[in-house]
């Protein structure tokens, strides 16, 4: 019996890369953001780029909590689109067509220390993901791992999947 | 609030620089209430397939009318910040709707400003978003 051959490990994250990067590149928002995906294996760590225009409060000067809010929520959003398209890819089914994106129901967004005018980042952790409905846990951080600024637990109405013939 | 005093509070939410991103106008302010609203841009779409704007955006414009509101109760401080904030997503909004968001303070304790927020796009009485929040008060 003869394995076949693995194929070289450039080809592999090419094309893992362009799955993620098609799959950002739909949401207009998210160019507007500025925010960033990195891909570790199947773990994302989105980035909050710092800029001047994300500033809610000059005085402090602090993140406003809606841009934090937004880049949570959209973490959790690609990190669930993520969750779909990964499997099948790795089975080797075509991803050239994407699976609609999850539509959020609820978030609830507990503010822990106030943003700092630095890059944010952001981890998505899916708890529970159904057919129908998901829930995510989503964490940001800035300076410190370990002393988040924001999380979040939201609730995601998953899109419904053709089945392929 | 007199009209003087919403004139200033006009000037320093459009000047905040994420508001000012976002596109955000302020329609009246006073009393624990406020009212403002976000015209459609296509730079905010969060779905392609229908140019429906992103949760995220909405976010924002509630959690600034939610600020708002609390700096705008009788008893409130000089600054505040959100504790927390639960949106409930209803529906899409309209393509091309400005998004108007409406926030009540309807209770403020000594150190915690409760409010409620609703987000409309004028095509329907059931709202886009609902949330509730608690947020800050600051002793001056």
């Amino acid at each position: 019996m003869v394995r076949a051959k693995p194929e070289p490990v450039q080809v592999v994250k090419e094309r893992r890369d362009a799955a993620l990067a098609a799959l950002v590149a739909r949401v207009p928002y998210i160019a507007f953001m500025g925010f960033e995906f990195e891909r570790r294996g199947d773990e994302l760590t989105a980035i909050m780029p710092y800029r001047p225009d994300l500033i809610g409060n000059p005085t402090l000067p602090a993140l406003h909590g809606g841009a934090l809010a937004a880049f949570l929520e959209v973490t959790a959003i690609i990190s669930l689109g993520w969750s779909l398209i990964w499997p099948r890819m790795e089975a080797g089914e075509s991803v050239e067509v994407m699976p609609a994106l999850p539509k959020t129901i609820d978030i609830t967004v507990d503010y822990l220390r106030s943003g700092l005018p630095r890059d944010a980042y952001a981890r998505a952790e899916i708890t529970r993901a159904g057919r129908r409905y998901a829930s995510v846990r989503v964490e940001a951080w800035q300076d410190n791992r370990a002393r988040p600024t924001v999380q979040a637990m939201g609730h995601f109405l998953m899109p419904e999947l053709e089945v392929q013939p | 609030m007199t009209e003087e005093r919403t004139k200033i509070a006009r000037q320093f939410i459009e000047a905040l620089p994420h508001c000012r991103a976002l596109g955000m106008k302020l329609d009246s302010i006073g009393q624990g209430e406020a009212e403002i609203f976000m015209p459609y841009s296509e730079a905010l779409i969060g779905d392609p397939d229908t140019g429906v704007i992103h949760g995220g955006a909405v976010s924002a414009l509630m959690d600034t009318c939610a600020g708002a509101s609390v700096m705008s109760h009788p008893k409130s401080g000089p600054a505040t910040a959100t504790i927390d904030l639960r949106i409930d997503y209803m529906r899409a909004a309209k393509p091309g709707a400005t998004i108007t968001a409406h926030a009540i303070c309807y209770h403020m304790t000594r150190s915690v400003a409760f409010v409620r927020v609703s987000a409309n796009d004028g095509t329907s009485d059931v709202p886009v978003a609902a949330a509730t929040g608690a947020f800050t008060v600051e002793r001056a």
